[in-house]
């Protein structure tokens, strides 16, 4: 330190007379707050453009709120209904006074919601809300008017479904059970069940990739660490041509590879492979998916993996073979256990992309190559369903977040490298 | 990787075998993507090579698909003029416009996060750097939901500037991890001596870390760049019909009329991405040189 001390005896200090101590202290604090103000700026930027919006949209998985906004007396009266008798007149009265206090979007949304837990609710409310300004009491005898179904019990019944602000209803859809109407959980019918299955073929299809990734990426990646700097570079080339290409370019190239008359199937007929009738499928299907999937991915498992290869000194190998190892062995006890790391990497990093992918299959996947991010979309975009889509979505993101953390772990995010 | 004049036939074979695994892999990467260059001049309407483009009969091959593409619709009739008003080019300068605009606010924000986060006292360094690493880990699916719902709230939806404000958040993680990382061999003492000198800190910071953190910075931006200029997910939910950017454009194109035009367009996109890689590659020799890592 440059302020030399005057006297042996007391504190350090500084040229301009403050202690040594609280004057290091005064920069370290100086210094921690000019970086946090570097970093504020774009931390408050993706906190409000990405955080939040996330966080809101997963709220809406479990979000039951609209509905007891929409009908509270409703459930009131449903509250000190015995379920078992028929809905007397105080319970009609009190729908009658909901439905016609509440906007009419806020019906149309909320009958939405009630369709969900019964099927039937949607029409129902439609029909009779048309017609309640006209109605008058008796209520009961009014609603039967309007529409006989308000005497099934079955309606009434399913509003305990729907009775608490918050609801796990969603979540239950997404992996393709539900509530009964007394909030056991039960499976949907057969023929409904449709979630779980993707659910598997979104997790097959992941790791069906990243394993054929890991064995296409792995000897390739060690020609490129043990070639030569100038060939490397070139080839490297090859490697990092579909990365910079656009996705929708790639699968457009995909499509005249593998369609019906595309190149594939051209050569393999031309070569007297196959026959001109029994061209193979290729597109359109699952196989369609992991075959794009796998290219699209594949520069994300060699990279990794080559980084790491690259920091592996050659004199290792060689060693182990004067201590008497065949190369086989030397490879297998010696260079690959030192590649872990990149191997590590490259997985996890594929396998969270591919988890996750939703443009590849809705293009070249076909009806069975179709995954859980195509679900998601379609429940957004189609049925509307946001708060199933919002629970895929969750279920999606948290399955992702326990990956990268590990990720995180192991190898560190600051590790990870581009180009 | 040569062969040892040693080495026995099975090594021999397995080394030629390893050899056309390889030769295999690279072809398997680049292949679809060479192939869409000769196909994008086909003479027919159609996505296949025909018997006479084999041949390499000059008739087979036309420039026809490329008039369309760029909107000289004068002498091509059939199936193209159907793309006549032209979206192509209209989509290409959308898309064009968002990703520059988007490319220079991620650049800005991305090196201000890096150069805090790559100092020594940053408190929450480790979580921070997740935190802002995350969009590119979160499924875009995930992240234009999310978008859709928020930015319909605060009348942001339909707007170039929603749209804008959500491709600087994917294209700000690549200028964090590209800037920190050229920061990682930086020597602080540089700055202190130019503060000694008697440089205030935003003379020194342009004088003295920019140029040094420039290749990391470009390369980041590119990376936001291409990402910007490509996106398809986000701009399907959060874009209306004024937002016809040239990767909707090729999503229509592959949804509906999947006509050659899209190849001439897909052409030109491999070039510019080759381009793209040529100029990263430069400066990723530039930087090392910078910093006195010298390639063998």
């Amino acid at each position: 330190m440059s302020a030399a001390p005057e006297t042996v005896s007391g504190p350090l200090i500084t040229a301009d007379g403050i202690p040594l101590k609280e004057s290091l202290q005064k920069s370290l604090r100086r210094s921690k707050i000019r970086a946090a103000l570097l970093v504020a700026p774009p931390l408050l930027f993706l906190i409000f453009l990405f955080v939040i919006p996330i966080g809101n949209m997963l709220t809406r998985s479990v979000d039951d709120k609209l509905i007891n906004q929409v009908l509270p007396n409703t459930f009131e009266a449903f509250e000190s209904w015995d379920k078992v008798s028929e809905p007397d007149e105080s319970m009609f009265e009190a729908i009658y006074q909901d439905l016609k206090a509440a906007d009419k979007t806020d019906i149309g949304k909320a009958s939405v919601r009630m369709n969900y837990a019964k099927p039937g609710w949607r029409s129902l409310i439609k029909r009779t809300a048309r017609r309640i300004k006209k109605m008058e009491p008796p209520y009961k005898e009014a609603f039967l008017k309007a529409d006989d179904r308000w005497t099934d019990n079955e309606y009434w019944l399913s509003l305990g479904i729907m009775k608490d602000k918050r609801t796990l209803g969603y979540y239950l859809n997404a992996v393709d059970r539900t509530y009964d109407f007394d909030k056991n959980v039960i499976h949907v019918d057969e023929e409904r069940k449709v979630y779980n299955l993707l659910w598997w073929r979104t997790i097959q299809v992941s790791i069906i990739v990243t394993l054929a990734c890991l064995l296409l990426a792995y000897p390739v990646a060690y020609l490129l660490a043990t070639l030569p700097m100038r060939i490397a570079n070139l080839l490297m080339i090859c490697v990092l041509m579909p990365f910079w290409t656009s996705l929708l370019v790639r699968i457009v190239a995909w499509m005249i590879m593998l369609q019906q008359n595309g190149v594939v199937n051209d050569t393999l007929v031309a070569a007297g492979i196959l026959s001109d009738e029994n061209r193979l499928a290729m597109m359109y299907n699952f196989n369609g998916t992991v075959i794009v999937m796998t290219q699209i991915l594949l520069p994300f498992m060699i990279l990794p993996i080559f980084s790491v290869m690259k920091t592996i000194p050659p004199s290792y190998m060689k060693a182990a073979q004067n201590l008497g190892a065949t190369p086989t062995l030397a490879f297998i006890r010696v260079y690959m256990p030192q590649t872990i790391p990149g191997i590590g990497a490259g997985c996890i990093l594929v396998f969270i992309v591919a988890i996750g992918y939703y443009i590849t299959p809705e293009l070249v996947g076909g009806k069975d190559g179709r995954l859980i991010g195509n679900m998601v979309a379609y429940h957004m975009q189609r049925s509307l369903n946001w708060g199933l889509a919002a629970a895929m979505g969750t279920i999606l993101l948290i399955v992702i977040l326990i990956f990268y953390w590990i990720y995180d772990k192991i190898i560190g995010i600051d590790n990870m490298k581009m180009g | 990787m040569a062969l040892p004049i040693y080495a026995t036939t099975g090594q021999r074979i397995w080394h030629y075998f390893y050899m056309a695994f390889c030769i295999f892999v690279l072809f398997f990467l680049v292949a679809p993507l060479v192939a869409v260059i000769p196909l994008s001049f086909t003479a027919t309407p159609f996505l296949n090579f025909t018997p006479e483009m084999l041949s390499l009969d000059p008739d087979a091959f036309s420039v026809r698909w490329y008039k369309s593409l760029f909107g000289m619709c004068g002498d091509v009739e059939d199936v193209a003029s159907t793309m006549c008003h032209n979206k192509w080019m209209t989509g290409a300068g959308r898309s064009l416009y968002y990703a520059l605009i988007s490319t220079v606010l991620a650049t800005f924000l991305g090196t201000l996060a890096a150069l805090g986060l790559s100092s020594e006292h940053m408190p929450a360094k480790r979580p921070i750097m997740a935190l802002m690493i995350s969009p590119l880990i979160v499924p875009l699916i995930i992240t234009a939901a999310g978008m859709a719902f928020f930015f319909a709230k605060v009348n942001l939806s339909n707007t170039d500037a929603g749209i804008i404000l959500a491709y600087t958040i994917l294209g700000m993680p690549f200028v964090v991890i590209t800037v920190t990382s050229t920061l990682v061999g930086f020597d602080r003492s540089l700055m202190r001596a130019g503060a000694n000198l008697g440089g205030t800190p935003a003379y020194n910071f342009f004088k003295i870390q920019m140029p040094l953190i420039a290749p990391g910075m470009i390369s980041g931006a590119l990376f936001a760049f291409i990402t910007a200029f490509d996106e398809i997910v986000i701009i399907l939910f959060i874009g209306g019909p004024d937002q016809h950017t040239l990767p909707r454009q090729m999503w229509s194109g592959i949804r509906q009329e999947i006509s050659p035009t899209i190849l001439s367009a897909a052409t030109i996109l491999v070039l510019f991405s080759v381009v793209l890689l040529t100029t990263l590659e430069l400066l990723r020799r530039r930087s090392e040189r910078l910093r006195g890592i010298t390639p063998h």
